[in-house]
C-alpha cells in the first residue's frame, strides 16, 4: 500500500481537488497537503492524497546521472581494452 | 508512463550494474537495508538483486506498513466491528493480516462484522455521511505518507460536526524504527546483521524531508541514501552507497531529489503535529515495544478517538509459533528461513503478516524470487 505513482493534474476542482490522468485513466486527487498546484504540474499520489510536487528538471538531472554511470564504466573497460 | 518508464529502462540498469561491479572492493562485502517495503517490492520485481555482484547483499527492513501491525491492534478492530457494531473501513491489504481465534478482518466480516475495504480515507468519511444511525470507525494503519490524509480527515470530521466518525490510530513512525534497528542486539553485539548502509525511504521521505536521517549517518555512522521506488533508483542508490562505503564517508545522500527536499512537506507536517502526539511506546510486530514510536491522537480531538470512545485496552498476542515474520523484519532472517514459507504459507492463506501485502518480504519473495531458489537448488544438487 506504500506504493504511489506519479500523475499529472489536468484539471483544478476547487482548491482542494484535482482530477489528475493516471496512465489514460482520470482520478479526483485531494490537495489538502500542497500549495499552490497548477494543471500540467506532476505530482506524486498516495492514498488519494498527493504527497509532493515532482521536479522535472531534477528527475532529468538523475536520468542524466544514471546514463551517465554506465558510459563511464563504458569508456574506462574502453581504455584498458 | 513518464516519469516511471524511464526509470525502468533496461539499459540503463545494465550500465549501473557494470558500474557497481566495477567499483566494489574484491576485499569486502556490502550489506545494505532498504528500510522500506515498497523498495522490497520493486527490488523483488525487477531482480534487481540479479544485477548485483555477489559481495552486495540487500537486507529486507520492518516498513512494510501491514508487516509490522501487531496481532493484538487486529483484534481491537475485530472487537469493535463483532463487538460494538461499528462500520470499519480500512485499506484493503490490513484485512488480510491472521490475528487471535483464527480470524483476520476477512473472516470478521463472513461472520457478520461491517467491515469495508477503502482507497483513501476520504471514503471513509463519505460512508459516515451516507450513514449517520451507525458509527464509522476508520482502522488507520501506515508510516507518514498516510499520517497526513488522516489528519485531514479528523479535521473535516471536526469542522463538519461528523460525530459518528472516529479512528483507531495505529500510524507509525519511520525514524524509530531505524534506530530500534541500529539499537538491536544483533546489529551492535552480536553482529549477526552486518549493515554496511541504507536505502531510505521514498514516499515517506517527501513528507519528513531527508533531515531525519542525518542523526543516523552521525551518531551510528551509517551511510544512508534516499532512493525513489523504481529499479534504477535503487541501483542508483546502491551505486551511491557502495562508493560512500569505499570512501569511508556515512553522509545522507539523495537520489530521489525529484520528490523529496531537506525539510519534506512543511504543511503535511503541521497537519500532524496539529492532530497527533507522540505515544509513549507502541508495540511493533517483531521490534515489540518501541518508546515513542507511534502517534495518538491529541486530546483536542478526542471525540474522534476510537480508542478514548469505546474504551479500546490493547493486549499483546503471541505470533503464530512457526512463523519468522519477526526475525526477517529485523533483518535476522530470511523467507525461505520459514519451515512453512511457500507450502502452508502462501499470499492465498498467510499465516504471517508478511505474506499478506505485496510489499512483506514473503510475497515479494514468493511472488518474484521462487524461480530463482528452484534454479539454485537444481544448481547446487548438480555440483554435488
Ligand atoms: S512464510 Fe508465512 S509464516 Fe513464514 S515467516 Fe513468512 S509470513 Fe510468517
Amino acid at each position: 500500500m506504500c506504493l504511489a505513482i506519479p500523475a499529472r493534474v489536468v484539471e483544478l476542482i476547487d482548491n482542494d481537488t484535482a482530477i489528475v490522468d493516471l496512465g489514460g485513466v482520470r482520478k479526483d486527487v485531494s490537495l489538502a497537503l500542497l500549495e499552490g498546484v497548477a494543471v500540467g504540474d506532476y505530482v506524486i499520489v498516495h492514498v488519494g492524497y498527493a504527497l509532493t510536487r515532482l521536479d522535472p528538471e531534477e528527475a532529468e538531472k538523475t536520468l542524466a546521472l544514471m546514463a551517465e554511470a554506465g558510459l563511464m564504466e563504458h569508456a574506462l573497460a574502453e581504455q584498458s581494452a | 508512463m513518464k516519469y516511471v518508464d524511464e526509470f525502468r529502462d533496461g539499459e540503463v540498469a545494465k550500465g549501473l550494474a557494470n558500474a557497481i561491479a566495477a567499483e566494489v572492493r574484491p576485499d569486502r562485502r556490502y550489506n545494505f537495508m532498504e528500510f522500506c517495503g515498497g523498495h522490497t517490492h520493486a527490488i523483488s520485481r525487477y531482480g534487481v538483486p540479479d544485477l548485483l555482484p555477489a559481495s552486495v547483499r540487500m537486507i529486507h527492513g520492518p516498513g512494510c506498513p501491514v508487516c509490522v501491525l501487531p496481532i493484538g491492534r487486529i483484534d481491537l478492530a475485530i472487537k469493535l466491528a463483532l463487538e460494538n457494531g461499528v462500520i470499519l473501513c480500512t485499506y484493503a491489504d490490513t484485512v488480510r493480516v491472521p490475528a487471535s481465534d483464527g480470524l483476520s478482518l476477512m473472516r470478521a466480516k463472513a461472520r457478520g462484522g461491517d467491515i469495508r475495504m477503502v482507497y483513501a480515507v476520504t471514503d471513509a468519511l463519505k460512508i459516515a455521511r451516507d450513514n449517520p444511525d451507525k458509527e464509522v470507525v476508520f482502522f488507520a494503519i501506515g508510516f507518514e505518507t498516510t499520517t497526513p490524509p488522516t489528519a485531514v480527515a479528523i479535521r473535516i470530521a471536526d469542522s463538519e460536526g461528523l460525530k459518528n466518525f472516529s479512528v483507531l490510530c495505529c500510524h507509525v513512525l519511520t525514524p524509530s524504527a531505524i534506530t530500534n534497528i541500529l539499537e538491536s542486539p544483533e546489529v551492535r553485539e552480536l553482529g549477526t546483521v552486518p549493515l554496511d548502509g541504507f536505502i531510505g525511504p521514498a514516499h515517506v521521505s517527501t513528507i519528513i524531508g531527508s533531515r531525519p536521517y542525518e542523526f543516523f549517518a552521525e551518531e551510528y555512522r551509517k551511510p544512508v541514501v534516499i532512493a525513489g521506488f523504481e529499479p534504477l533508483d535503487v541501483m542508483q542508490a546502491i551505486l551511491m552507497l557502495v562508493r560512500q562505503v569505499n570512501e569511508g564517508r556515512a553522509e545522507v545522500e539523495n537520489e530521489f531529489t525529484r520528490a523529496v527536499t531537506p525539510d519534506g512537506n512543511l504543511k503535511a507536517q503541521n497537519l500532524v503535529s496539529e492532530v497527533f502526539e507522540l505515544r509513549r511506546s507502541f508495540e511493533w510486530r517483531g521490534l515489540g515495544e518501541v518508546p515513542y514510536s507511534a502517534l495518538k491522537i491529541r486530546e483536542r480531538y478526542a471525540p474522534y478517538d476510537a480508542e478514548a470512545r469505546y474504551q479500546l485496552e490493547y493486549r499483546p498476542v503471541a505470533d503464530n509459533k512457526a512463523c519468522e515474520c519477526g526475525a526477517i523484519l529485523r533483518g535476522v532472517k530470511k523467507p525461505t528461513d520459514c519451515k512453512i514459507f511457500g507450502n502452508v504459507c502462501t499470499p492465498e492463506n498467510p499465516m504471517g503478516s508478511c505474506m499478506v501485502s505485496s510489499e512483506g518480504a514473503c510475497a515479494a519473495h514468493y511472488t518474484y524470487g521462487r524461480h530463482k531458489d528452484v534454479e539454485r537448488d537444481v544448481e547446487n544438487a548438480d555440483a554435488t
